[in-house]
């Protein structure tokens, strides 16, 4: 008698019938609770998975060979669901849940600016339609199962424009014959239409049963799209409650990795080597900031946070990098005792050293790229995603980058991809193969060329460590009660997770 | 032909204009076109109108509550041009008073442009901003293939064609699907409807899948009525080597292997003898040669019929007389374009309607222009007074602007836009019936 099995499944029989399927259109939020725990984890595993989409999306032609192998690994390393397995077990189940809790945190993080939007979507199409496309005989009952019935045509009207269908899809007529055709409105297909690939009549695009994937995926889309600006609306009563804020900005801004903010190599870098670092070690963004500041003897606001961020993550101590300011400035009329009252204050604040004590982390690509657009007179932002592709164009000509490489820069940022459009300035200016990293901090740029350029002497991976620190924190701090930061030196601190411990503690505590 | 009668100067516009908007500009029609039946609310009044006056002064966002205001409003402006915008969320006149971001563009008409300088490589007998009725066809053409692919393959049922008034010919769509359209959508039919692709550096400008899709065959049905009249006759696109060179700098680089694998046909099946070639080069030789031989046009024309593949062939009618479209202008829900009824300043035609059923009758110099009408309506009103005795004094004056077009040649494009409007409240009727049925009122 073989009961094992059964049990098994009537314990996962109401996550059963809540996920009946490895992929879903998200069109009602999760009412269950959930630890703390698996909050954070959640969001933060999926935005991982998203990354990883992005990245795959772009070394690799969706839906080739290579991609979907790529994509499918990325799934199941995080434990994402994908695919419907022969006989289902209570992970498949837990996996889809998670799937499902973790779409509705991102939305909220996500739904917040036009750019996150369409981000957010991108990926998340991507995702939809590689899990649709493993359905495969399948897709008919999830389709039913969502309500979504497309028109069909009937034998005669197939029988009276065979040569017509045949001529606009290039079908050959016994494919014809077996498949089932659908008639949908043209708006729904547009690329469809666009191409001229399909046959139209009065309006209505005539759809072969392959092709039903193309309407699926606009639908997704479009309802996504709905919801997140409804979501957006809804948003301002959200953010009213102060401790959701700063969890969705972290998710929306953060960017998965190491943060920099613990430094090994403090008062290993001299002054005198800061010119020539830059030359070779900086990216774009903090090269363009650092021959700001040379030229012009300053550096607005936005250009200093940016910059002294960077100079505390390579490793300048606040002594060090209060006489680098200062000596820039003074040279530009600034009078020394100005700028000890106006600029060293805030170099000492983000060294933590004043006022709240906290100490600040030099900024991700992520928040360099989406947050604090440059305006006239303003050196900081990212150079890919900021400047004028012709400026961009001339920058990178006087760095010395060969033309085949500057077009193969340009072809990335007009795709809107800036941190590969970085990386491959990395590979060209450094003359290497392939990166071997992802790019998204400054810091880990400068990084990683250093120890291409000496040999990768004492700079040890870290990705690990700081990553599992935040973890420990978070989940010490649930245990105890309170959560607030007695410690503003701890390396492990940093601005960001501040505002998170406390708000994960506040939640829960009462 | 030419107005010789009637020549137009544009200096007398500051004269004629305010005539033309007192007594003939149809206001009624106009308003209820635009008007909609009244459906949905204020889609009238969030209308945006733009005006040029006198020496280029250009005017937004301007909008009206109902048609005796804007009727007042272009007595007392007398505009040399007038556009027409979208409709937006709130009144264009009162944009500045919206909250920032609120303010946006909702509907509009799905429209099309075409430009007869965008034919310039392909006409022989005119450039720029002329035309002539040789290249009067090409407009012919777009009009007929573009209808039908809107009618028959969008469903597109309400479709204004009008005179731009100088060198070509635009269309409004104007069902509520077409008017509620989003910019993607409008820029996916664009291009649907698009098959001429590149700019001054594309030599060859048509490249065609196989098989042919089934809007293109029809166009090509269409351009195959017209072809030999119009391209090889009239345009004489083989007349000379300067000219045939153009047509052959069509045919594909490496036409050899193609002949040869997709048609199967023994290469140099020329008609006056089977020779061999060995290569692209020679084959193309073969051509000339050949060409020069035969001596006119249409053998000319008939020789690469022999030579080359179907497929080759349709690419080159199809550059020749494919409607080209400025994507751009369809693509915007925002874009202003020029009304129907309003003059153009440089020639003093009046944009009108044209009526696709007799297409072949229309004839771009016979459209009246403004001093053609005002010296009509004068030589009419001259007649009247010297033969009736005035009625009651106040009535007059109304009956006369009812009336006052009628006496003109506006007459004819004022119908054809009647019946298209009639044909639009019909349908509106239509669609309120059917709802009303769903809801199972009585």
């Amino acid at each position: 008698m073989q009961f094992t099995r059964s049990t098994r499944r009537l314990r996962a029989s109401p996550l059963a019938e809540t996920y009946p399927f490895p992929v879903q259109f998200y069109e009602h939020p999760p009412t269950d609770n959930i630890s703390l725990q698996d909050f954070e984890n959640f969001a933060v595993e999926r935005l991982k998975l998203l990354k990883s989409v992005e990245t795959i999306g772009v070394s690799y032609i969706k839906a080739s060979e290579s991609y979907n192998k790529k994509l499918e690994s990325e799934l199941r390393k995080l434990k994402f669901p994908y695919r419907v397995s022969s006989g289902e077990k209570l992970d498949d189940y837990e996996m889809r849940r998670k799937d499902h809790i973790s779409h509705f945190i991102l939305r909220l993080a996500y739904c917040q600016s036009e750019e996150l939007r369409r981000w957010f979507i991108q990926q998340e199409l991507d995702v939809f339609r590689f899990r649709f496309n493993e359905l495969q005989d399948k897709q008919q009952e999830f389709l039913q199962h969502n309500k979504l019935e497309y028109q069909t045509i009937g034998e005669e009207e197939k029988e009276l424009q065979k040569k017509n269908l045949a001529d606009s899809g290039g079908y050959g007529s016994i494919k014809i014959s077996e498949w089932l055709f659908y008639k949908v409105y043209f708006t729904d297909v547009l690329e469809l239409v666009r191409a001229r690939k399909v046959f139209l009549k009065d309006g209505f695009v005539y759809i072969p049963h392959p092709e039903i994937a193309v309407i699926v995926l606009n639908e997704f889309r479009q309802r996504l799209s709905k919801s997140l600006a409804l979501a957006s609306r809804a948003l301002p009563v959200v953010q009213s409650d102060e401790r959701l804020q700063p969890l969705l900005n972290n998710l929306s801004h953060a960017y998965v990795g190491q943060d920099y903010s613990i430094q090994k190599n403090v008062g290993k870098i001299s002054l005198e080597q800061i010119d020539g670092l830059a030359a070779k070690s900086y990216a774009p963004c903090m090269r363009q900031l650092h021959k700001a500041l040379r030229d012009n003897h300053h550096l607005r606001h936005g250009g200093r946070m940016q910059y002294g961020l960077f100079l505390k993550g390579i490793g300048l101590t606040l002594d060090q990098a209060l006489q680098f300011w200062k000596s820039e400035f003074i040279r530009g009329k600034v009078d020394p005792d100005k700028f000890d009252k106006l600029y060293s204050y805030n170099i000492r604040h983000s060294f933590g050293k004043e006022g709240k004590r906290v100490d600040y982390t030099p900024f991700s690509c992520m928040k360099i790229i989406m947050s604090n657009a440059p305006g006239q007179g303003d050196y900081h932002g990212c150079p890919f995603r900021h400047s004028d592709l012709e400026l961009l164009k001339q920058k990178l000509q006087s760095y010395k980058i060969p033309p085949a490489g500057i077009s193969q820069i340009l072809d990335l940022v007009k795709g809107m991809h800036y941190q590969l459009a970085c990386q491959k300035y990395f590979e060209l200016s450094h003359n290497a193969e392939e990166v071997g990293f992802s790019l998204n901090h400054p810091n880990q740029y400068f990084i990683e060329s250093q120890k291409l350029l000496n040999g990768s002497r004492d700079i040890k991976k870290e990705s690990s460590q700081p990553e599992n620190q935040q973890r420990n924190q978070g989940s010490q701090s649930t245990r105890g009660t309170s959560a607030c930061v007695s410690k503003p030196t701890s390396q492990a601190e940093s601005a960001d997770m501040e505002g998170l411990e406390e708000l994960l503690s506040d939640v829960y505590t009462e | 032909m030419a107005s010789s009668d009637n020549p137009y100067d544009a200096a007398e516009l500051p004269d004629l204009l305010p005539i033309y908007y007192r007594r003939l500009f149809p206001y009624s029609q106009y308003y209820r076109w635009l008007n909609y039946g009244g459906v949905p609310e204020k889609y009238f009044q969030n209308r945006e109108f733009s005006f040029t006056l006198k020496d280029d002064i250009y005017v937004r966002y301007l909008s009206f509550n109902n048609q005796n205001e804007l009727e007042k409003e272009m007595q007392k402006v007398v505009p040399y041009k007038i556009d027409i915008g979208a409709v937006y969320s709130n009144k264009p006149s009162q944009h500045n008073s919206v909250k920032s971001g609120s303010f946006h563009a909702e509907s509009k008409e799905l429209v099309f442009d075409i430009d007869m300088t965008d034919y310039d490589d392909v006409r022989t007998c005119c450039s720029s901003a002329d035309i002539c009725c040789k290249c009067w066809t090409l407009m012919t053409i777009a009009i007929k293939i573009l209808d039908r692919a809107l009618g028959e393959d969008f469903g597109f049922r309400h479709r204004l064609w009008v005179y731009s008034g100088r060198r070509g010919v635009h269309c409004w769509v104007c069902d509520k699907n077409a008017r509620n359209l989003s910019q993607a959508a409008r820029s996916a039919v664009a291009e649907y409807l698009s098959v001429v692709k590149g700019g001054t550096d594309a030599i060859k400008k048509v490249h065609l899948t196989n098989p042919i899709h089934p809007s293109i065959r029809q166009a090509i049905t269409v351009i195959d009525s017209y072809f030999e009249d119009y391209a090889v006759n009239e345009q004489d696109i083989f007349e000379s080597k300067e000219t045939w060179q153009k047509v052959l700098a069509l045919v594909p680089d490496d036409i050899l292997s193609l002949e040869l694998t997709t048609s199967g046909k023994s290469v140099g099946n020329l008609c006056n003898g089977g020779i061999f070639f060995n290569s692209d080069a020679q084959f193309r030789e073969g051509l000339q040669t050949d060409f020069v031989k035969v001596r006119n046009s249409a053998e000319r024309w008939k020789s690469l019929q022999c030579t080359l593949n179907t497929i080759h062939l349709e690419e080159i009618k199809l550059q020749y007389c494919y409607p080209r479209l400025d994507v751009n202008v369809s693509k915007g829900i925002n874009h202003l374009l020029k009304s129907p009824f309003s003059v153009h300043p440089k020639t003093g035609r009046i944009s009108v309607p044209i009526d696709v059923k007799n297409l072949e009758t229309f004839d771009p110099f016979s459209v009246p222009t403004i001093s053609s009408l005002c010296r009509e309506l004068d030589r009419k009103t001259k007649e009247e007074q010297e033969n009736t005795h005035t009625e009651n004094g106040e009535g007059l004056e109304v009956k006369r602007r009812i009336r006052d077009y009628k006496k003109t040649s506006l007459l004819g494009p004022v119908k054809i836009f009647e019946q298209f409007i009639e044909k639009m409240e019909q349908s509106q009727k239509g669609q309120l019936l059917e709802q009303s049925d769903r809801g199972g009122d009585f």
